[in-house]
């Protein structure tokens, strides 16, 4: 990632001729360097991941779930895998569900689909590896995983089932088609469409990206970096559980969240508060709940949240612990 | 010429309704748009995402929301189709 350190070196000593060592010349540096990483990343990450997605259908991951599945245990690891790059808008969690229940895709593996495809959000994914390298990036995808795959586990294994709107299991037909049929598009019109989705999303969240990293910028070098570690740092022992209860009803585009988080990190609150944060916020969203009780009652609902809030919480303590 | 796109109401669902009206103003074609909330009958389309397009009872975009200019072409396509069949 140097390349982007010799861009702003090049834009900020030679093209801009700011002097070297105050404040503005480096905010303005880490600016240029921040921005021009984050959207290189952007914009080939979500490609790579729009162009597998590509292959990877609902009714794909459906038939796949279905008759690779006969063992539990890998039928839950394969839809936590399959999670993490299929697309999710949360208007599609209801018809998603029930085409999963129809074709005869156990609860608990369903739900582990359903939990793992939005708490692991590719462009959070982008951000964490830019801003703060791999490592982090990774522990990000790992405890989504661990959470959809063990929140399946428990939901499965508690057999509610009753707990679903009658009307899902009336539709159950043997007849659901699981060949799927190849749909025929080009490696043109499959680039094509990865690209123009690529654009849009980056035109879409971009605002949101530079308005965070000019913020954290603008608090470069100046930032009193004890304040906001007093209020939420390692030694509020609630920090985590607050971060989590304001980070639910906050559900917005994840990618907005982000920067806020990365601003978050800087100023000392601690890996784990913020990653419970920003898993909190894209996990648990109210809109999809709110659709998801059409298909499933209440004592589920709860079931589901519940798993879902407890699991992010913990984790977050965890990682506090793990890395201080 | 029947046009219905189903969706939960999320903000792709109604980019998809205002496309759609464009491509129909751009191309004069007479057309009833519908939209469809309801996830009963959603779910007889058979589809998994949302937001989907359909034109006389036929799916032709799923889980996307393509550009004015696309969705004319495909209800062109289609209407030729139809020439054909008849």
């Amino acid at each position: 990632m140097q390349i982007f350190t010799w861009f702003a070196d090049y834009v900020v000593y030679n093209f801009l001729h700011l002097e070297k060592g105050h404040h503005l010349t480096n905010a303005v540096h880490f600016f240029i360097e921040d921005t021009s990483k984050i959207f290189f990343l952007l914009l080939v990450i979500i490609f790579i991941i729009t162009y597998i997605r590509s292959y990877l259908t609902p009714e794909k991951v459906r038939s796949l779930l279905v008759k690779k599945g006969k063992n539990i245990y890998f039928a839950h690891l394969l839809a936590d895998l399959v999670g993490i790059i299929t697309p999710f808008c949360s208007c599609s969690a209801v018809p998603l569900f029930i085409g999963f229940v129809e074709a005869g895709v156990p609860l608990g593996v369903t739900f582990t689909y359903l939990i793992a495809a939005p708490t692991v959000n590719e462009v959070a994914l982008v951000l964490l590896y830019g801003l703060f390298g791999w490592e982090i990036a990774a522990i990000y995808i790992l405890s989504g995983e661990v959470i959809a795959f063990f929140g399946g586990i428990i939901i499965g294994a508690l057999k509610l089932e009753k707990y679903v709107e009658g009307y899902v299991y009336e539709n159950v037909s043997t007849d659901i088609d699981l060949e799927v049929e190849e749909i025929k598009i080009t490696f043109k019109e499959r680039v094509k469409e990865a690209f123009e989705y690529t654009i849009n999303l980056i035109k879409k969240i971009g605002i949101w990206v530079i308005i965070g990293i000019g913020m954290a910028s603008g608090m470069h070098g100046w930032a009193p970096t004890g304040f906001l570690a007093q209020i939420a740092g390692p030694n509020n022992p609630f920090a985590v559980l607050v971060a989590v209860l304001i980070g639910i009803p906050l559900y917005s585009n994840a990618a907005g969240m982000i920067p806020v988080v990365s601003e978050l990190i800087r100023l000392g609150v601690p890996i784990g508060t913020a990653l419970a944060f920003m898993m909190s916020v894209t996990a648990v969203s109210l809109p999809e709940t709110i659709l998801l009780r059409q298909v499933i009652k209440p004592p589920l609902l709860a079931i589901f949240l519940g798993i879902v809030t407890v699991s992010i919480i913990f984790t977050g303590y965890l990682f506090n612990f793990l890395i201080p | 010429m029947i046009i219905k796109i189903l969706g939960t109401g999320c903000t792709n669902c109604n980019r998809l309704y205002d496309n759609t009206k464009k491509a129909i103003e751009m191309g004069q074609i007479p057309a009833t748009i519908y939209k469809v909330e309801d996830v009963k009958e959603i779910m007889k389309y058979k589809v998994m995402t949302t937001p989907v397009l359909v034109v006389d009872e036929k799916v032709v975009f799923k889980g996307k929301v393509p550009s004015p200019e696309d969705i004319l072409k495909t209800i062109f396509n289609e209407m030729l189709n139809k020439d054909k069949d008849s």
